[in-house]
């Protein structure tokens, strides 16, 4: 069964991704990126990691899409109207052929034949929730601290004008 | 109602089925007994009734951009909201002083915003 969702999901991904870098139209490129990155999530979901799954989501899917709609929208270039391709295939492919061809042999050794405990009740997150407010205090804080320079630089640069 | 951790899922899976189909048959439905009897006017883009001049794309300001911003940085400040809730019973008192403290350093951005006027609407 969850092999089957997998591979419904990650074929529609897959075509998803293709669409994703073949489609001239921007728009309809980042809306292709949507579907891609809510199959990410839910074979997430299946590996039961629920936290990364909709974090996925909540910042992918939701803002990262926003901004990247947002930052399509303030440009005067005309979108869909021309190829904006560089014509580097014959540099991507093979750049991408070995990046596949390192990390799936990598991935494959490792996790072979490793199986998942359904039985924890509350998931990973309480895990995660009690590393990052008892060991990584400060790197927590830290984290609000770059949060607040990306928007004071953000609101900076925009009020420029 | 199915248990456990898969079955948690199946139930959102099922329902959320369940509700694109209600909405997919109803549209489907009505456009399998609608009559159609297409013009050009009616092919236009609706505009609130008005007749929309040039062409559909178009440069939008930079304020757009900073509300998307703005969302995007309390987004990622709700995501360490929700494993804080997880553990608060279990920490107490110190998780609730780290996230106010947390939150604290954010308003001081919000603010900044706020009294740089990015957040007015002229």
């Amino acid at each position: 069964m969850q092999g089957l969702i997998f591979l419904v999901v990650a074929a529609t991904s897959g075509f998803a991704a293709v669409r994703l870098v073949t489609n001239k139209n921007l728009v309809h490129a980042a809306l292709y990126l949507v579907v891609t990155l809510m199959g990410m999530a839910i074979i997430f979901l299946l590996l039961t990691a629920e936290f990364v799954a909709w974090v996925q989501v909540l910042i992918y899917v939701g803002a990262v899409i926003v901004l990247l709609l947002f930052g399509l929208m303030l440009t005067r270039a005309q979108i869909g109207k021309t190829a904006l391709d560089r014509q580097q295939r014959w540099v991507a492919g093979p750049v991408a052929l070995v990046l596949f061809g390192v990390t799936a042999p990598v991935l494959w050794r490792f996790f072979d034949g490793r199986t998942i405990s359904l039985d924890r009740q509350s998931g990973n997150t309480e895990a995660l929730g009690t590393e990052i407010f008892t060991k990584f205090v400060l790197p927590f804080e830290v984290v609000s601290v770059l949060l607040l320079a990306a928007l004071v630089g953000a609101v900076f640069l925009a009020k420029k004008d | 109602m199915p248990d456990g951790y898969f079955g948690s899922y199946l139930t959102l899976a099922i329902y959320s089925l369940a509700m694109i189909g209600l909405v997919g048959g109803t549209l489907g439905l009505n456009r399998l007994v609608s009559p159609k009897v297409p013009g050009k006017e009616k092919m236009t883009t609706y505009e609130s009734g008005v007749d929309p001049i040039g062409s559909g794309q178009s440069q939008t300001t930079i304020r757009y951009y900073m509300f998307a911003l703005l969302f995007v940085i309390f987004d990622v400040e709700a995501v360490f909201l929700f494993p804080w809730a997880v553990v608060f019973e279990e920490i107490g008192v110190f998780a609730f002083v780290e996230m106010m403290i947390f939150v604290a350093i954010l308003a001081l951005g919000l603010l900044y915003a706020w009294r740089k006027k990015v957040l007015d609407w002229i």
